[in-house]
């Protein structure tokens, strides 16, 4: 059991039965009374955020969550199937888990796969990936109405982002995973 | 390569070489800590802090820790206390110094106390000897002293800060209160000519007299719970759950009634645009507060919130010995419940009691928290020239 002063960023608790990770946490105490901990909750499950007062002397019960590296394979129908490069196992993961950045998955591409009770309940891609431009307009006037010269482009795993207008069909872009955003391009 | 020189060791100070002087390094690689020669002078070398194109300040260096808004506040708070020195000492206050290191500290439940060797405690805060020196006929009486606290560590709290207190014999909580006011108004005055500041995005009127209300009412209205002080702990939770309140697996008065105050009435108080005195206290959290003349239920004291911060915390003083003893055998009672150290009782207070005290009032106020309302910051450790962690 873990009790207020373990409280940190990251640390993994289970809460009526579901794994939550400690976001933000503030120290808080009236001169005369218990000192409490202000700690922000996000459920891994369904990424839901709330607050709880933590009351020196309570304790929180550890989630059994373990986070391991995975190289993504290949597509299969809605699923996704990623190996253990430890011990080659397989694991085959909806795409509804993975969420909206599924279409940025690149094969041989390794992730971050969260286990919950060892089953997989979340995907993280690195913040960053090279992805090549399968199609885009050339030298198309742009939406230029509020100042942004962009077009979309179509990227090799199917996903669709704004790009700046010298982009051309075949260039190598960064993209931002978290945000689904072209970065930069990339020689290459 | 040449550099600018920002400090000097005492061996290679030049005649005419002064900080902030340019000096060229021999031929190579010279680095910030290289001796080098000055330039064009015959002048025994200097050492150089920094090179154009040098990170300055160097990481983890004393210059980046003190950087320039810390040195700000840090010059604000010099000025804080000159003026609270002042503004005791116009009012005939003896300034008094109380020792940090004591052999019965504070029994309250919720006050950890530091160790400091076999016996002996740092204080958490110098009422018990104060107490003793309005035993001794000294009618006005203000400490600047050092306190500490084990495990307080936050954006309001440090283990180890400045406790502005004061007391007055023969005198009532209001004139404690009217002090307050006056201080922090002339504080304000003193750093920046007005005393309608902002802190934290919002603007703050510290112009006195400030609002008041008693503790009664901010529960009922902004925590949705009823309470009178002199309720049973079972009874006490029962209101707090039905209001909704999260006090987890709480049991004593002191737990459910903060939970309630510490999800319902802080974020309020937060918001407030003037400082709020919050009067009437539950008898339950007397401490060391005398009962409500006709009101047994509450008792004289007064809390001020300012920005968010608690700035203050004042008793009409208890100087019944009997009362006194009861409390702090109540309080080492609790202690043992709570599985902490069930420090001693100072007899030597008990006896002062005895001797007997004037009617008094006092007050007890954290500087850190005084400077960071003055001077905006929202986290301690801007305001303090070294925190724990920096030890």
């Amino acid at each position: 059991m873990y009790d207020t002063s373990d409280i940190r960023k990251g640390l993994k608790v289970l809460m009526d039965g579901n794994p939550f990770t400690i976001v933000e946490f503030q120290f808080v105490k009236p001169g005369k009374g218990a000192a409490f901990t202000r700690t922000k909750f996000k459920n891994l499950l369904t990424g839901a955020v709330f607050e709880r007062n933590i009351r020196s002397g309570e304790k929180l019960e550890p989630a059994n969550v373990e986070e391991k590296e995975m190289q993504y394979l290949y597509k299969e129908g809605d699923d996704f199937v990623f190996m253990d490069p430890q011990n080659y196992e397989q694991v085959t993961i909806p795409g509804e888990i993975i969420g909206d950045d599924h279409d940025l998955l690149k094969d041989n591409i390794s992730v971050s796969v969260l286990f919950f009770n060892e089953r997989a309940v979340g995907v993280t891609l690195p913040n960053f990936v090279l992805l090549r431009v399968t199609g885009t307009e050339q030298g198309v006037a742009g939406n230029t109405a509020a100042g942004n010269v962009t077009k979309p482009a179509l990227l090799e795993t199917g996903a669709s982002v704004q790009v700046p207008l010298f982009i051309n069909e075949g260039d190598l872009l960064k993209i931002d995973t978290r945000e689904k955003a072209y970065v930069e391009r990339v020689k290459g | 390569m040449c550099g600018r020189v920002l400090w000097r060791d005492g061996e290679s100070i030049g005649l005419r070489t002064r900080v902030g002087d340019v000096v060229v390094a021999p031929a190579g690689e010279a680095r910030a800590g290289d001796l080098v020669a000055a330039a064009g002078a015959s002048e025994p070398p200097v050492v150089v802090r920094r090179y154009p194109g040098d990170e300055y300040p160097p990481p983890g260096s004393e210059v980046a820790r003190l950087n320039p808004r810390r040195l700000e506040a840090l010059a604000r708070r010099a000025a804080v206390l000159r003026v609270v020195r002042g503004f005791f000492d116009r009012r005939d206050f003896a300034e008094v110094d109380v020792p940090v290191r004591v052999r019965a500290p504070a029994l309250e439940v919720h006050l950890d106390a530091v160790a400091a060797g076999p016996d002996w405690w740092l204080i958490t805060s110098p009422e018990y000897q104060m107490k003793r020196l309005l035993a001794a006929e000294l009618g006005r009486i203000y400490s600047l002293c050092r306190c500490s606290r084990a495990g307080e560590v936050g954006a309001q709290h440090q283990p180890e800060f400045t406790m502005l207190e004061w007391y007055r014999g023969w005198a009532e909580l209001d004139d404690v209160l009217r002090d307050t006011e006056e201080l922090v108004a002339e504080v304000a005055m003193a750093l920046w000519q007005t005393t309608l500041l902002s802190y934290g995005g919002r603007a703050l009127d510290l112009t006195p007299p400030w609002p008041r209300r008693t503790v009664a009412e901010v529960m009922a209205e902004w925590a949705g719970v009823p309470v009178r002080g002199d309720e049973d702990a079972d009874e006490l939770g029962r209101r707090v759950r039905a209001a909704g309140v999260d006090a987890g697996d709480a049991v004593e008065w002191d737990d459910l009634f903060f939970a309630a105050f510490v999800e319902r009435v802080e974020p309020r108080l937060a918001a407030l645009e003037r400082p709020l005195v919050l009067v009437d206290w539950p008898v339950a959290l007397g401490a060391l507060a005398r009962e409500a003349p006709g009101r047994p239920e509450v008792v004289e004291r007064f809390e001020v919130y300012a920005g968010g911060l608690e700035l203050c915390n004042a008793f009409g003083e208890l100087t019944c010995p009997a009362e006194q003893r009861r409390r702090f055998e109540a309080d080492q009672a609790r202690r043992a419940r709570a599985g902490k150290p069930v420090h001693p009782i100072d007899e030597k207070l008990l006896a002062a009691l005895s001797e007997g005290l004037p009617p008094s009032a006092g007050n007890a106020l954290g500087i850190d928290r005084l400077v960071m309302l003055m001077t905006d910051r929202a986290d301690i450790r801007d305001v303090v020239w070294f925190t724990a962690d920096e030890l």
